[in-house]
Parts: structure tokens; C-alpha cells; sequence
């Protein structure tokens, strides 16, 4: 499946990136957080800490091992710091 | 009963105007950019478009039902924001002052650790570094 991966805050800016689209065949999200950290290593990076990770299913928060099939967007982003 | 999320500022007092008409109780907050003691110029805030507005919207009407609100109001700014701009407000109505005081606490407590904000701050010296959240602002949840 092909799914489109977001990141915020710091997470955008050690990836270098806010979205990219990614062909997965992960089942869970903790499995594509392991594809993603192997693709170089700012993700690597960016990823190495999953306590200071927090991740959204389709503008749902979720959590790592929430299942992926049917997603169309997974965000990642540091704990957030509203109000 | 509304959530918006905008750069613009706000006037906390033309928006509670019309707002709860017919209430006996309003209970307002608003947060503004701290100076941490001059240190501080500008927060930089970036949120998840699309996300913000249904979690805000999601709170919103959490809040209404669990306290009986007859109205809620919820606006938070993004983009940047110079020490002592208003960074975002809560209003609340209901028949009785301990459920709009309630009620906005309530809204506070989930808009810091369950809204997609992010605060980054802006020092003399440029961008600095992104705000950490803090572990009581989790804890408060636990209490509802």
C-alpha cells in the first residue's frame, strides 16, 4: 500500500522533509518506523528516540502498535505543547 | 459552539459578546506569549491542518456533554506570535459557575497535551529551540 507520511516540529526538520510518500507493506506502525529508520540516517535519527514520538493515524491519534491497513495518512511528531 | 484555529489575532471581549446567551455562568481563559523573564521575543507555533480542527472540535463537544455546557468556544493561534500576543482562548457557558469552571479546565488540559501544537521559541538570537512538554501538563489529564 502506499501511504503519505507527515512530520512536524522537530521531526520535520532532522528529516528534512514535511511529507513524503512511502510504499509500505508494514502491519503496524512500529513496523514502518523500523522501514523509515532504515532508509538513511536522518530518519534513522529522527526516529532512534520512539519516547519522544507521537504518531497519528488518518488525523487520529494512535498508538505504535496500532495497525496501518487502510491508512492513507501517518503523522509523526514530538509530544505536543498546545494551550 | 465553536473551534477555530487562525493567525489573526482575537478580541476576547467581542467574542464573548453574543456569547451563552442565556446562561447563568461564563468562564473565560486566555494565554499569551510569556516573556520568560526577557529572554524571550516571539513563540513560533505550527499545528496539523486538519487534524487541529476536528481534535479542537472533538474536545469541544467532549467537554459539553460530560458538564452540561450550553456553549464552548475555542480559539488557537499558529504562525508567530510576539511576547504578551494572546496565543489562544477558551470560553464556557452553562447554568451554574462549576461546570464552565470545570468545563474550561477541562478544555485546557486536553488542548495542551492532545492538540497538534507545537511552540518553538524565538530569542534575540534567532529561532531557538522547540518547547518541551511538560510532564505535569500530561499528568492533568489523568484527573478527568
Amino acid at each position: 500500500m502506499v501511504v503519505d507520511v507527515l512530520y512536524f516540529a522537530w521531526l520535520r526538520e532532522r528529516i528534512g522533509q514535511p511529507r513524503e510518500r512511502i510504499e509500505t507493506e508494514a502491519a503496524t506502525v512500529r513496523d514502518l518506523v523500523d522501514q523509515l529508520a532504515a532508509m538513511d540516517d536522518w530518519h534513522a535519527a529522527a526516529l532512534s528516540d520512539l519516547s519522544a514520538v507521537r504518531v497519528a493515524i488518518d488525523q487520529e491519534l494512535a498508538d505504535l502498535d496500532a495497525r496501518i491497513a487502510g491508512a492513507r495518512e501517518i503523522a509523526f511528531f514530538p509530544p505536543m505543547t498546545g494551550g | 459552539m465553536s473551534a477555530r484555529v487562525q493567525t489573526e489575532p482575537f478580541d476576547l471581549g467581542a467574542e464573548i459578546a453574543n456569547f451563552g446567551a442565556g446562561a447563568g455562568a461564563v468562564v473565560t481563559f486566555s494565554g499569551l506569549v510569556r516573556d520568560e523573564g526577557g529572554r524571550l521575543v516571539a513563540l513560533e507555533i505550527e499545528h496539523y491542518p486538519g487534524m487541529t480542527e476536528k481534535a479542537l472540535d472533538t474536545y469541544g463537544r467532549m467537554a459539553a456533554e460530560r458538564f452540561g455546557l450550553s456553549d464552548w468556544l475555542i480559539i488557537h493561534r499558529h504562525g508567530r506570535l510576539d511576547v504578551g500576543a494572546p496565543i489562544m482562548m477558551v470560553a464556557t457557558a452553562s447554568r451554574h459557575r462549576a461546570a464552565a469552571f470545570q468545563g474550561a479546565e477541562f478544555l485546557m488540559d486536553w488542548l495542551k497535551s492532545r492538540a497538534p501544537f507545537w511552540k518553538r521559541e524565538i530569542t534575540l538570537d534567532g529561532p531557538g529551540e522547540w518547547v518541551d512538554a511538560v510532564e505535569t501538563d500530561e499528568d492533568a489529564l489523568s484527573r478527568w
